[in-house]
């Protein structure tokens, strides 16, 4: 069981490694994204402040949704998919290990590039170090919950817009307890009951996901 | 699927208790039900909407705190309960579907998304017409029109998500999975709004401290929500029959339908 899981896992590694561009396009995209909105509201300090846990959080959400198109594209392309869905080992696993490479590659990074984001906002430094917490629990929920709408997505036309209006909303929880605990933290509350909520929802999002991806993998594959 | 229907009632008679609960499960069955089930809801439904409305606006009484405003509950909290009513309905057709693997359930929940859609935009549009003269604002970052209106976009995903795909196999069950998804998250949303809230804004306005209504109001808030009901159910049915002709546009019985409304017209 936990044969195949490593398995995936370091072909997609190995795979993303071979094409380093992928993953910098969607770090450059995070960075961007956040870089845009004190060009946007102004430089005022204070208000940056107040706004960075938002701005960060809703950038990662931004990127994960760019990316996560590619969860299943190319092995769909090129019709590894289907060896998937044949093969005799559970599917379940092989979508989780799939995603997990995938969180690996891209949510880590933005976990790792946050604290400097944060500082770019003038966030003090206990705050900086709860978003780090929050993104390193929030970003693979929503690598959980993307990788259900990619499946569902697949070889659709317009699917990256689509795949928008099916996934943001079930973002929502882990937006708020994501960038609340920042908040709460600031606030002076501790970001202790955020931080346990954010995990609830990502051990949620592990329990029921993979079933809905592979679900949804052989919806789409039919 | 009337033959697997059929066989999975044969399988267990003490279950089915006798009666074939799969009957309707066929759209050759189900088509004429729904035609005779239409008029049974449609004609309630108009007598229920010019009661109710001439109980909301000639015999209720002023509110004493809200002035003639508050009259707009009487279309906004039915459209409201329908719009979550029916996105559960939604989701209980599409398990009902992926279990038994009965067309007809997906078709239902596809007939029902778009009345369900548009009565969560009526819930928010009135509840912004409300929200003016009441709280001063056409929106406040308020928890229930917050998940309102994330419910509106769980519905236009399912909408656009079940257009998008050409294969109507693939399109009802990859719909399934997403309208599932989504009632797992309602209340998980509805939670994280609420608590978001409380959080930032504290003591803000409130739907639900206030003031008791008077009965005659409360009575024309009823007989709308059942007209509202009515409506619903009615219009799902004219919906379903029509999505049931093109799907099935290929069969016998619907050919068999065609030829019976040319030869009537003739």
């Amino acid at each position: 069981m936990l044969k195949i899981l490593i398995a995936v896992v370091r072909r997609d590694l190995l795979l993303a490694w071979r094409r380093r561009a992928d993953v910098f396009t969607t770090l450059a995209f995070f960075i961007i994204v956040a870089s845009l909105f004190p060009l946007g509201v102004g430089p005022e300090p204070n208000l940056l402040r107040t706004m960075a846990p938002g701005v960060l959080w809703v950038s990662a959400l931004l990127a994960t949704l760019l990316s996560v198109t590619r969860l299943f594209a190319a092995d769909y392309a090129d019709g590894t998919l289907e060896q998937m869905l044949l093969s005799t080992e559970p599917l379940t696993l092989i979508v989780l290990g799939k995603v997990t490479a995938y969180w690996l590659v891209t949510g880590l990074p933005l976990v790792l590039l946050a604290p400097l984001l944060g500082v770019q906002f003038d966030l003090p430094q206990g705050a900086i170090g709860v978003l780090s917490l929050s993104l390193a629990l929030g970003t693979p929920a929503l690598s959980l919950l993307g990788g259900i709408g990619a499946a569902l997505t697949l070889g659709l036309r317009g699917g990256g817009v689509l795949l928008a209006l099916l996934i943001l909303p079930l973002y929502v929880p882990i937006l708020i307890f994501g960038a609340g605990a920042v908040g709460a933290d600031a606030a002076g509350l501790g970001a202790g009951a955020h931080l346990l909520l954010l995990a609830a929802c990502f051990l949620s999002a592990l329990a029921v996901s993979p079933w809905a991806t592979a679900a949804a993998l052989r919806i789409s594959m039919e | 699927m009337t033959s697997s229907g059929k066989a999975l009632s044969e399988k267990l008679p003490e279950f089915s208790g006798g009666i074939n609960w799969f009957k309707y499960a066929s759209p050759q069955t189900f088509y004429p039900l729904a035609g005779r089930l239409i008029p049974l809801f449609g004609w309630p439904a108009l007598v229920l909407t010019v009661v109710g409305l001439y109980i909301s606006f000639f015999v209720a009484p002023t509110d004493a705190t809200q002035g003639e405003s508050y009259r707009i509950i009487f279309i906004h909290v039915p459209a409201a309960w329908m719009s979550m009513v029916i996105y559960l309905a939604m989701a209980f057709w599409c398990a009902v579907g992926l279990i038994f693997n009965t067309r007809l359930s997906f078709m239902m929940s596809q007939a029902l998304a778009p009345t369900g859609a548009i009565w969560t935009f009526v819930a928010l549009w009135t509840g912004a017409l409300w929200g003016k003269p009441t709280w001063g604002a056409w929106w406040v970052w308020d928890a229930r029109l917050t998940s309102e209106l994330i419910l509106l976009f769980l519905y236009l995903g399912y909408m656009a998500l079940v257009a998008a795909i050409d294969d109507p196999r693939r399109a009802d069950r990859a719909g399934a999975v997403v309208a599932l998804v989504g009632a797992i998250n309602v209340p998980i949303i509805y939670f994280s709004v609420t608590w978001w809230n409380t959080l930032h804004q504290g003591a803000s306005v409130s739907v639900t401290s206030a003031p008791k209504m008077a009965s005659i109001m409360l009575t024309g808030m009823l007989i709308m929500a059942l007209a509202a009901w009515a409506y619903s159910v009615s219009v799902v049915l004219v919906r379903v029959r029509a999505i049931m002709l093109e799907r099935e546009r290929n069969s016998d019985w619907v050919a068999d339908r065609v030829a019976q409304l040319v030869e009537s017209h003739r």
